[in-house]
């Protein structure tokens, strides 16, 4: 095992799964060079045929994955970043959502969707975005959205090996060094979550970018006597509503930590989701920290003030401590 | 030797000297975003039009602000060309609150509607439905306005410019298609992800191209008056692809983070010449011309570094935007 930020363990995982097999093939904008560090060195190792470099045409992309899919091989389309998911919106929800169900479930879709998303480094409105809501309400897919180098490299490479379409889709900014397995089989399941933290005062459940927040509010808050039990949620679609209720039921109280806009975001599904089957377990209402309806702005005094923080998710779980118990 | 091969037909004097000092306005502010990127002076990234200028400056010479242009994240030098406020770009890459957008855009979002400019874009090739929509508008309107789409060689690779060609020419609007051809689009040289030559892509769909050297100012500014006549006469859209030269990265510091080098640095060297950068060369031939002499030049220079310092300064002295205003402007209200 060694320490790794979350590119590398990105690169590893596909290394790993290139070599595995030779159907894996991965094609985006300056893949070769890699901008963002996920496929560093890979066109050296595998050549320009397995990993290409494309022009910049994300509509083209997205559909080609479902062809070359359908025709034996397990594509990954790397797009930057989530707010070019929406430039490739078309194929992806009417074609890699769907193919299968409409022609009677004939052809699997092995492909992995890549790209960054998230804000925190002034990059503004097109380029900060929290995608997932609207590829949640696609069906046909799989989401993942690892918070960490270790979970990074276990849902890719369960995201390579699936059958299906997985949008893999990685925190932008941030996060340590941390121990990534050297095993080749080392796989997460998807649709799993993990309890990253054991507590029985409040449920903080977090998605992506948001886990490595809610661990510091979660130390700060145990600091204070409250005892959290934290919840990285990793997968949005399928999501792993037993870890969720059965947390809810030990709590009574939850916190739902989501960097997407409020409304249709997936903190507002699990809140649903807790309140359908959990309802005479609760305490209290559930809160939902999430980012109000409004771009990702430019400024770092305006970006700062519109994405959930630290705070944030401290003030909200003291507020729900003190209400009615 | 002769340089340049400028054939000067229709500017004055004045033209020309007017044309310069744009020019390099533009690459004095550009030259100070990347010496103070370097010491963390404001968030977010740039992406600079140094070596470019040539072509977004004698085009926009000829329009006025009821006339529309769209561009690219590389969009200082289009904003600055087109009238935008060289204080209001700076505070708003500075982050500020006196900042064009109030400090919502940032560098690739400089915007200033009221003259016309509907703004930088994150997106690549984003601002070409834009610009045909406000071609359509200027059609409508039958007041002779044009509307502007700059785009890069990459962004000629996204299938949305098949569309606009498409519908420009099917209605005949008074679009100008600008693809600046810098060689690159991030690390990846254009004959690698590029097939054939980009101007040929709008001549099935008859629209009349102009194939030409964007460091070559007056060749810049013929072509833009041949188009830009034709959208004020109601003849229809006009293609320019302006072969140029990206002398920064595609995104300042861009070392910093890349694994390995995707050119020589002679590549580089050779296109900052003084017969080759688009500057260096129109001052040459300002010299030749005698239309300057030395002395004037650095003159010039000097004067236009104390208006960028202004800017600077004004943006260095603005206050940060008020964190409430973060939840302002969704939608009207
Ligand atoms: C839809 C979309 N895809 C990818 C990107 C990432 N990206 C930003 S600039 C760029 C290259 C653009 O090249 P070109 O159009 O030639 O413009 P230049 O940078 O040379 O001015 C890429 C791929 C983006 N911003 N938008
Ligand atoms: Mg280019």
């Amino acid at each position: 095992m060694a320490k790794k930020r979350m590119m590398p363990a990105i690169n590893m995982a596909l290394e790993e799964e290139m070599s595995r097999n030779s159907k894996v093939i991965l094609y985006g904008e300056d893949a070769g060079i890699s901008l963002l560090g996920q496929t560093t060195g890979l066109q050296e190792k595998f050549g320009k045929d397995r990993v290409r470099d494309t022009p910049i045409c994300e509509n083209i992309m997205t559909g080609m994955a479902v062809g070359a899919a359908a025709a034996g091989y397990r594509p990954i389309c790397h797009l930057l970043y989530g707010n070019f998911i929406y430039t490739g919106f078309d194929s992806i929800a009417n074609q890699a959502a769907k193919l299968k169900y409409m022609t009677g479930g004939q052809v699997k879709l092995p492909i992995v969707y890549m790209a960054v998303i998230g804000g925190g480094r002034s990059a503004s409105a097109q380029h900060s975005d929290i995608p997932y809501p609207a590829l949640m309400n696609l069906g046909g897919i799989k989401i993942v959205v690892p918070s960490n180098s270790r979970t990074a490299k276990g849902l890719l490479k369960s995201a390579i090996r699936d059958e299906n379409p997985v949008f893999y889709l990685t925190a932008a900014s941030g996060g340590k060094p941390e121990e990534v397995p050297d095993d080749e089989d080392f796989l997460l399941p998807i649709g799993k979550a993990e309890c990253i933290r054991e507590g029985s005062d409040v449920t903080i459940i977090s998605i992506g970018s948001m886990t490595i927040k809610a661990i510091q509010a979660s130390q700060e808050l145990e600091n204070n006597g409250i005892s959290v039990d934290l919840i990285d949620l990793l997968s949005l679609l399928p999501i792993d509503e037993e870890t969720i209720i059965n947390s809810v039921i030990k709590t009574g109280k939850v916190v739902i930590v989501d960097e997407a806009r409020d409304v249709c975001s997936a903190a507002s599904h699990i809140a649903a989701i807790i309140s359908d089957k959990a309802f005479e377990y609760l305490r209290a209402p559930i809160k939902r920290i999430t980012v109000q309806d409004v771009a990702i702005p430019y400024a770092p005094i305006l970006e700062n003030s519109v994405i959930p923080d630290v705070k944030d998710i401290i003030n909200t779980v003291n507020l729900l401590i003190s209400s009615r118990s | 030797m002769p340089t340049n091969n400028f054939i000067n037909k229709n500017l004055s004097d004045e033209d020309i000297k007017r044309l310069h000092r744009k020019m390099l306005l533009i690459r004095k502010c550009e030259e100070h975003l990347g010496e103070a990127t370097k010491n963390g002076a404001f968030p977010g990234a740039v992406h600079l039009y140094i070596g470019q200028e040539a072509i977004a400056v004698p085009l926009c010479d000829q329009l006025e602000d009821t006339d529309w242009i769209s561009s690219t994240h590389r969009g200082h030098g289009h904003f600055i060309a087109k009238g935008g406020d060289i204080k209001q770009m700076m505070a708003e890459i500075y982050g500020k609150s006196t900042g064009v957008c109030g400090g919502k855009g940032g560098s690739m979002h400089v915007a200033d509607f009221k003259k016309g400019i509907i703004g930088a874009n994150g997106v690549v090739a984003g601002g070409m439905g834009l610009a045909v929509g406000a071609a359509l508008a200027a059609k409508m309107d039958k007041k002779g306005a044009v509307s502007v789409i700059f785009f890069g060689d990459g962004a000629a690779n996204q299938g949305v410019l098949m569309e606009a060609l498409n519908i420009s020419s099917l209605w005949n609007l008074p679009m100008i298609f600008v693809c600046e051809n810098n060689q690159y689009s991030e690390f990846t040289h254009t004959s690698e992800v590029t097939s054939g030559k980009i101007s040929d892509r709008a001549r099935p769909f008859n629209i009349p191209t102009h194939d030409i050297d964007g460091n070559n100012v007056i060749d810049m500014w013929q072509a833009s008056s041949h188009a830009v006549r034709r959208g004020r006469n109601n003849e229809g859209p006009t293609f320019i692809e302006a072969h140029t030269y990206r002398q920064r990265g595609h995104v300042e510091f861009e070392y910093t983070f890349l694994s390995r080098s995707y050119r020589d640095q002679s590549e580089v060297d050779l296109w900052k010449r003084d017969d080759k950068d688009p500057l260096l060369r129109f001052e040459k031939y300002l010299l030749e011309q005698s239309l300057y002499i030395k002395n004037d030049i650095e003159r010039m220079h000097k004067e236009i570094q104390d208006e960028v310092d202004e800017a600077v300064s004004f943006a260095l002295n603005s206050s940060e935007p008020d964190p409430e205003t973060a939840i302002l402007h969704m939608i009207e209200e």
